[in-house]
Protein backbone atom coordinates (compact mmCIF):
# COMPACT_ATOMS: atom_id res chain seq x y z
CA UNK A 1 0.00 0.00 0.00
CA UNK A 2 1.23 3.51 -0.50
CA UNK A 3 2.25 5.68 2.33
CA UNK A 4 2.46 8.98 0.33
CA UNK A 5 0.59 11.57 2.54
CA UNK A 6 -2.01 12.89 0.41
CA UNK A 7 -1.45 15.99 -0.43
CA UNK A 8 -3.64 19.55 0.83
CA UNK A 9 -5.26 22.11 -1.46
CA UNK A 10 -6.59 25.32 -0.77
CA UNK A 11 -9.96 26.31 -2.07
CA UNK A 12 -10.95 29.50 -3.63
CA UNK A 13 -14.63 29.87 -4.14
CA UNK A 14 -16.52 32.67 -5.97
CA UNK A 15 -20.62 33.48 -5.13
CA UNK A 16 -21.61 35.38 -7.51
CA UNK A 17 -20.48 36.68 -11.05
CA UNK A 18 -18.46 39.81 -10.47
CA UNK A 19 -17.31 39.19 -7.21
CA UNK A 20 -13.45 37.94 -6.31
CA UNK A 21 -13.13 34.14 -5.88
CA UNK A 22 -12.66 33.90 -1.72
CA UNK A 23 -10.42 31.30 0.18
CA UNK A 24 -13.11 29.02 1.88
CA UNK A 25 -10.76 26.12 3.44
CA UNK A 26 -8.83 23.46 1.93
CA UNK A 27 -9.36 19.76 1.17
CA UNK A 28 -7.04 16.34 0.69
CA UNK A 29 -6.81 15.15 -2.70
CA UNK A 30 -4.49 12.97 -4.26
CA UNK A 31 -4.51 15.70 -7.61
CA UNK A 32 -5.59 19.09 -9.07
CA UNK A 33 -8.93 17.03 -11.19
CA UNK A 34 -9.80 15.21 -7.51
CA UNK A 35 -9.29 18.26 -5.54
CA UNK A 36 -11.37 20.26 -7.53
CA UNK A 37 -14.18 17.91 -7.04
CA UNK A 38 -13.53 17.00 -3.08
CA UNK A 39 -14.07 21.22 -3.12
CA UNK A 40 -17.32 20.69 -4.78
CA UNK A 41 -18.62 18.47 -2.81
CA UNK A 42 -17.44 20.23 0.50
CA UNK A 43 -17.58 23.92 0.09
CA UNK A 44 -20.88 23.82 -2.27
CA UNK A 45 -23.20 21.54 -0.93
CA UNK A 46 -25.73 24.69 -0.52
CA UNK A 47 -25.31 26.63 -3.49
CA UNK A 48 -22.81 28.63 -2.46
CA UNK A 49 -20.70 28.75 -5.92
CA UNK A 50 -20.50 29.82 -9.36
CA UNK A 51 -16.86 29.07 -9.63
CA UNK A 52 -14.10 26.98 -8.02
CA UNK A 53 -10.41 27.28 -7.73
CA UNK A 54 -7.67 24.81 -5.95
CA UNK A 55 -4.14 25.66 -6.03
CA UNK A 56 -1.28 22.71 -4.02
CA UNK A 57 -1.22 24.46 -0.67
CA UNK A 58 2.58 24.66 -0.74
CA UNK A 59 2.46 26.74 -3.57
CA UNK A 60 1.07 29.22 -1.36
CA UNK A 61 3.65 32.32 -0.06
CA UNK A 62 2.52 33.74 3.37
CA UNK A 63 3.99 36.28 4.99
CA UNK A 64 5.64 35.30 8.44
CA UNK A 65 3.37 36.72 11.86
CA UNK A 66 6.83 37.75 13.41
CA UNK A 67 7.06 40.21 10.22
CA UNK A 68 4.17 42.33 11.10
CA UNK A 69 5.50 45.41 12.95
CA UNK A 70 7.79 46.47 9.83
CA UNK A 71 4.97 44.95 7.19
CA UNK A 72 1.89 46.23 8.66
CA UNK A 73 1.92 49.07 11.20
CA UNK A 74 3.48 51.48 9.39
CA UNK A 75 -0.01 52.19 7.43
CA UNK A 76 -1.80 52.62 10.58
CA UNK A 77 -0.76 56.06 10.90
CA UNK A 78 -1.32 57.65 7.01
CA UNK A 79 -5.31 58.55 6.87
CA UNK A 80 -4.34 60.32 3.87
CA UNK A 81 -3.84 56.98 1.96
CA UNK A 82 -7.76 56.11 2.55
CA UNK A 83 -10.18 57.59 -0.29
CA UNK A 84 -12.97 58.97 2.54
CA UNK A 85 -12.52 62.95 1.54
CA UNK A 86 -14.34 62.08 -1.80
CA UNK A 87 -18.43 62.38 -1.79
CA UNK A 88 -19.54 58.72 -3.55
CA UNK A 89 -22.24 59.79 -5.74
CA UNK A 90 -25.30 57.34 -4.90
CA UNK A 91 -25.73 56.08 -8.59
CA UNK A 92 -21.89 54.34 -8.58
CA UNK A 93 -23.55 51.84 -5.67
CA UNK A 94 -21.05 49.31 -4.18
CA UNK A 95 -17.40 49.61 -4.23
CA UNK B 1 -53.65 -2.76 -23.22
CA UNK B 2 -56.69 -1.73 -21.44
CA UNK B 3 -56.33 1.50 -19.67
CA UNK B 4 -56.31 0.26 -16.48
CA UNK B 5 -53.04 -1.94 -17.41
CA UNK B 6 -51.46 0.54 -18.62
CA UNK B 7 -51.82 2.90 -15.76
CA UNK B 8 -50.97 0.05 -13.74
CA UNK B 9 -47.85 -0.53 -16.11
CA UNK B 10 -46.69 3.16 -15.47
CA UNK B 11 -47.29 2.89 -11.77
CA UNK B 12 -44.98 -0.04 -12.12
CA UNK B 13 -42.42 1.72 -13.80
CA UNK B 14 -42.32 4.76 -12.13
CA UNK B 15 -42.03 2.11 -8.87
CA UNK B 16 -39.02 0.80 -10.29
CA UNK B 17 -37.12 4.07 -10.93
CA UNK B 18 -37.81 4.90 -7.62
CA UNK B 19 -36.89 1.90 -6.24
CA UNK B 20 -33.28 1.95 -8.32
CA UNK B 21 -32.54 5.43 -6.91
CA UNK B 22 -34.11 4.74 -3.50
CA UNK B 23 -31.82 1.41 -3.24
CA UNK B 24 -28.59 2.41 -4.12
CA UNK B 25 -28.88 5.67 -2.28
CA UNK B 26 -29.26 4.43 0.81
CA UNK B 27 -26.03 1.58 -0.12
CA UNK B 28 -23.91 5.66 -0.35
CA UNK B 29 -25.73 6.58 2.87
CA UNK B 30 -24.25 3.51 4.54
CA UNK B 31 -20.79 5.26 4.22
CA UNK B 32 -21.52 8.06 5.88
CA UNK B 33 -19.13 8.35 8.69
CA UNK B 34 -16.61 5.32 7.50
CA UNK B 35 -15.59 6.65 4.14
CA UNK B 36 -11.68 6.89 3.55
CA UNK B 37 -11.38 10.24 4.05
CA UNK B 38 -12.98 13.01 4.98
CA UNK B 39 -13.62 14.42 1.78
CA UNK B 40 -15.10 11.53 -0.03
CA UNK B 41 -17.31 10.95 2.96
CA UNK B 42 -19.16 14.47 2.28
CA UNK B 43 -18.90 13.21 -1.47
CA UNK B 44 -20.58 9.78 -0.99
CA UNK B 45 -23.30 11.58 1.77
CA UNK B 46 -23.83 14.09 -1.45
CA UNK B 47 -24.45 11.38 -4.31
CA UNK B 48 -26.56 9.17 -1.95
CA UNK B 49 -28.94 12.36 -1.34
CA UNK B 50 -29.39 13.06 -4.79
CA UNK B 51 -30.72 10.01 -5.71
CA UNK B 52 -32.95 9.68 -2.44
CA UNK B 53 -33.82 13.03 -3.63
CA UNK B 54 -34.67 11.56 -7.47
CA UNK B 55 -36.27 8.30 -5.41
CA UNK B 56 -38.85 10.75 -3.85
CA UNK B 57 -39.96 12.55 -7.16
CA UNK B 58 -40.77 9.19 -8.64
CA UNK B 59 -42.35 8.07 -5.14
CA UNK B 60 -44.68 10.77 -5.14
CA UNK B 61 -45.67 10.41 -9.00
CA UNK B 62 -46.15 6.40 -8.40
CA UNK B 63 -48.61 7.46 -5.57
CA UNK B 64 -50.54 9.88 -7.55
CA UNK B 65 -50.61 7.42 -10.19
CA UNK B 66 -51.83 4.90 -7.31
CA UNK B 67 -54.46 6.96 -6.43
CA UNK B 68 -54.77 4.58 -3.41
CA UNK B 69 -53.88 7.16 -0.73
CA UNK B 70 -50.18 5.73 -0.13
CA UNK B 71 -47.87 8.31 0.15
CA UNK B 72 -44.38 8.70 -0.51
CA UNK B 73 -43.03 7.32 2.47
CA UNK B 74 -45.97 4.49 2.25
CA UNK B 75 -43.95 3.51 -0.39
CA UNK B 76 -40.48 3.69 0.98
CA UNK B 77 -40.72 2.15 4.22
CA UNK B 78 -44.01 0.00 4.17
CA UNK B 79 -43.32 -2.52 1.34
CA UNK B 80 -41.52 -5.42 1.77
CA UNK B 81 -38.52 -6.94 -0.28
CA UNK B 82 -40.92 -8.39 -2.78
CA UNK B 83 -42.64 -5.82 -3.61
CA UNK B 84 -39.64 -3.52 -4.29
CA UNK B 85 -38.62 -3.39 -7.90
CA UNK B 86 -34.93 -2.62 -7.99
CA UNK B 87 -32.19 -4.04 -9.89
CA UNK B 88 -30.07 -6.42 -8.13
CA UNK B 89 -27.04 -4.29 -9.04
CA UNK B 90 -27.80 -1.41 -7.12
CA UNK B 91 -28.38 -3.30 -3.81
CA UNK B 92 -25.13 -5.03 -3.95
CA UNK B 93 -23.48 -4.28 -0.34
CA UNK B 94 -21.00 -1.87 -0.21
CA UNK B 95 -17.57 -4.28 -0.12
CA UNK B 96 -14.42 -1.79 -0.28
CA UNK B 97 -14.32 1.41 -1.79
CA UNK B 98 -12.86 -0.04 -5.33
CA UNK B 99 -16.51 -1.83 -5.32
CA UNK B 100 -19.03 0.99 -4.39
CA UNK B 101 -17.17 3.02 -6.83
CA UNK B 102 -17.50 0.44 -9.46
CA UNK B 103 -20.83 -0.29 -8.72
CA UNK B 104 -21.95 3.50 -8.76
CA UNK B 105 -20.08 3.85 -12.72
CA UNK B 106 -22.02 0.88 -14.02
CA UNK B 107 -25.27 2.52 -12.47
CA UNK B 108 -24.59 6.36 -13.08
CA UNK B 109 -23.21 5.72 -16.62
CA UNK B 110 -26.38 3.99 -17.93
CA UNK B 111 -28.69 6.31 -15.86
CA UNK B 112 -27.09 9.56 -17.56
CA UNK B 113 -27.46 7.94 -20.70
CA UNK B 114 -30.95 7.07 -19.35
CA UNK B 115 -32.26 10.07 -18.60
CA UNK B 116 -31.11 11.98 -21.74
CA UNK B 117 -33.45 10.01 -23.37
CA UNK B 118 -36.26 10.45 -20.36
CA UNK B 119 -36.06 14.19 -20.50
CA UNK B 120 -38.08 13.34 -23.81
CA UNK B 121 -40.57 11.40 -22.51
CA UNK B 122 -44.42 11.81 -23.85
CA UNK B 123 -45.03 11.84 -20.33
CA UNK B 124 -44.24 15.21 -19.20
CA UNK B 125 -43.88 14.37 -15.25
CA UNK B 126 -41.12 11.55 -16.46
CA UNK B 127 -39.42 14.50 -18.60
CA UNK B 128 -39.63 16.92 -15.96
CA UNK B 129 -37.91 14.67 -12.95
CA UNK B 130 -35.07 13.31 -16.09
CA UNK B 131 -34.25 16.62 -16.75
CA UNK B 132 -33.34 17.28 -13.26
CA UNK B 133 -32.03 14.20 -12.37
CA UNK B 134 -29.77 14.09 -15.75
CA UNK B 135 -27.90 17.22 -14.19
CA UNK B 136 -26.79 15.35 -11.22
CA UNK B 137 -26.03 12.12 -12.72
CA UNK B 138 -23.39 13.70 -14.77
CA UNK B 139 -21.68 14.62 -12.17
CA UNK B 140 -21.96 10.71 -10.89
CA UNK B 141 -20.13 9.59 -13.82
CA UNK B 142 -17.73 12.30 -13.54
CA UNK B 143 -16.72 11.06 -9.84
CA UNK B 144 -17.08 7.62 -10.12
CA UNK B 145 -15.33 7.61 -13.34
CA UNK B 146 -12.29 9.75 -11.88
CA UNK B 147 -12.38 6.89 -8.60
CA UNK B 148 -11.94 4.42 -11.06
CA UNK B 149 -8.95 5.19 -13.52
CA UNK B 150 -6.92 6.31 -10.24
CA UNK B 151 -7.73 2.92 -8.19
CA UNK B 152 -7.33 1.29 -11.67
CA UNK B 153 -4.02 2.94 -12.46
CA UNK B 154 -2.94 3.46 -8.72
CA UNK B 155 -1.46 1.11 -6.44
CA UNK B 156 -1.15 -2.78 -7.21
CA UNK B 157 -3.44 -3.50 -4.43
CA UNK B 158 -5.94 -0.72 -5.55
CA UNK B 159 -5.81 -2.20 -9.24
CA UNK B 160 -6.28 -5.89 -7.68
CA UNK B 161 -9.71 -4.57 -5.60
CA UNK B 162 -10.93 -2.67 -8.59
CA UNK B 163 -10.09 -6.09 -10.97
CA UNK B 164 -12.15 -7.76 -8.70
CA UNK B 165 -15.33 -5.56 -8.29
CA UNK B 166 -15.77 -5.15 -11.75
CA UNK B 167 -15.71 -9.15 -11.81
CA UNK B 168 -18.22 -9.57 -8.86
CA UNK B 169 -20.25 -6.82 -10.20
CA UNK B 170 -20.44 -7.35 -14.05
CA UNK B 171 -22.65 -10.01 -14.23
CA UNK B 172 -25.76 -7.74 -12.64
CA UNK B 173 -25.16 -4.94 -15.03
CA UNK B 174 -26.99 -6.90 -17.51
CA UNK B 175 -30.60 -6.73 -15.88
CA UNK B 176 -30.36 -2.83 -16.88
CA UNK B 177 -31.32 -3.40 -20.22
CA UNK B 178 -33.94 -5.72 -19.05
CA UNK B 179 -37.73 -4.74 -20.04
CA UNK B 180 -40.76 -6.56 -19.23
CA UNK B 181 -44.09 -6.45 -21.54
CA UNK B 182 -45.40 -3.44 -19.39
CA UNK B 183 -41.88 -1.16 -19.92
CA UNK B 184 -41.92 -2.33 -23.73
CA UNK B 185 -45.53 -0.91 -24.36
CA UNK B 186 -44.69 1.81 -22.06
CA UNK B 187 -41.51 2.93 -24.87
CA UNK B 188 -43.84 1.63 -27.83
CA UNK B 189 -46.02 4.74 -26.96
CA UNK B 190 -42.97 6.92 -25.95
CA UNK B 191 -43.02 6.97 -22.44
CA UNK B 192 -40.66 4.78 -21.46
CA UNK B 193 -36.97 4.27 -22.89
CA UNK B 194 -36.06 1.59 -25.02
CA UNK B 195 -33.09 0.38 -23.05
CA UNK B 196 -30.90 -1.27 -25.33
CA UNK B 197 -31.05 1.88 -27.51
CA UNK B 198 -28.76 2.73 -25.09
CA UNK B 199 -26.15 -0.05 -24.88
CA UNK B 200 -23.84 1.38 -27.21
CA UNK B 201 -23.22 4.43 -26.05
CA UNK B 202 -23.04 2.97 -22.12
CA UNK B 203 -20.45 0.43 -23.60
CA UNK B 204 -18.18 2.95 -24.98
CA UNK B 205 -18.08 5.16 -22.38
CA UNK B 206 -16.99 2.44 -20.25
CA UNK B 207 -14.31 0.92 -22.54
CA UNK B 208 -12.95 4.71 -22.57
CA UNK B 209 -12.90 4.60 -18.84
CA UNK B 210 -11.57 1.02 -18.33
CA UNK B 211 -8.81 1.61 -20.83
CA UNK B 212 -7.38 4.24 -18.56
CA UNK B 213 -7.82 2.38 -15.37
CA UNK B 214 -6.16 -0.32 -17.13
CA UNK B 215 -8.89 -2.88 -16.68
CA UNK B 216 -9.77 -5.62 -19.44
CA UNK B 217 -12.64 -5.64 -20.87
CA UNK B 218 -15.22 -8.58 -18.97
CA UNK B 219 -15.59 -10.41 -21.90
CA UNK B 220 -16.49 -13.53 -21.26
CA UNK B 221 -17.93 -12.81 -17.82
CA UNK B 222 -21.25 -14.99 -17.03
CA UNK B 223 -24.26 -12.53 -16.84
CA UNK B 224 -26.59 -12.93 -14.02
CA UNK B 225 -30.02 -13.57 -15.06
CA UNK B 226 -31.54 -11.02 -13.03
CA UNK B 227 -35.13 -11.14 -10.82
CA UNK B 228 -34.94 -8.06 -9.22
CA UNK B 229 -37.83 -6.24 -11.64
CA UNK B 230 -40.50 -9.22 -10.35
CA UNK B 231 -38.73 -9.20 -6.33
CA UNK B 232 -36.88 -11.55 -6.43
CA UNK B 233 -33.60 -10.32 -4.27
CA UNK B 234 -30.12 -11.01 -3.21
CA UNK B 235 -29.58 -11.96 0.16
CA UNK B 236 -28.56 -9.02 1.71
CA UNK B 237 -30.96 -6.97 0.57
CA UNK B 238 -34.05 -7.79 3.49
CA UNK B 239 -31.06 -7.01 5.91
CA UNK B 240 -30.49 -3.70 4.28
CA UNK B 241 -34.23 -3.25 4.04
CA UNK B 242 -35.19 -3.99 7.34
CA UNK B 243 -32.39 -1.40 8.78
CA UNK B 244 -33.75 1.40 6.12
CA UNK B 245 -37.20 0.67 7.51
CA UNK B 246 -36.80 0.27 11.02
CA UNK B 247 -37.57 4.17 12.16
CA UNK B 248 -40.52 4.81 9.69
CA UNK B 249 -42.01 1.13 11.11
CA UNK B 250 -40.93 1.82 14.65
CA UNK B 251 -43.07 5.25 15.20
CA UNK B 252 -44.95 5.27 12.42
CA UNK B 253 -46.11 8.66 10.70
CA UNK B 254 -42.97 10.03 12.94
CA UNK B 255 -41.28 13.38 11.82
CA UNK B 256 -38.47 15.70 12.41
Amino acid sequence: MSETPMPLWEVFIRNRSGLPHKHCGSVHAPDATMALQAARDVYTRRGESVSIWVTPSSAIVASDPSDKEEMFEPTGSKIYRHPTFYKVPDDVGHM
Amino acid sequence: MTPEAAENALFKYVLALGDDALVLGHRLSEWSGHAPMLEEDIALSNLALDLIGQARLYYAYAAELEALGRSEDDLAYFRDAREFRNVLLVEQPNGDFAATMMRHLLYASFMHLYLQALAKSSDRRLAEIAAKAVKEMAYHVRHAAEWVVRLGDGTEESHERLSRALIELWPYADELFQMDDGEVALSASGIAVARGGIAPAWKAKLVRVFAYARLDWPADAVIHPGGGRKGLHTETFGKMLAEMQSLARAHPGVTW
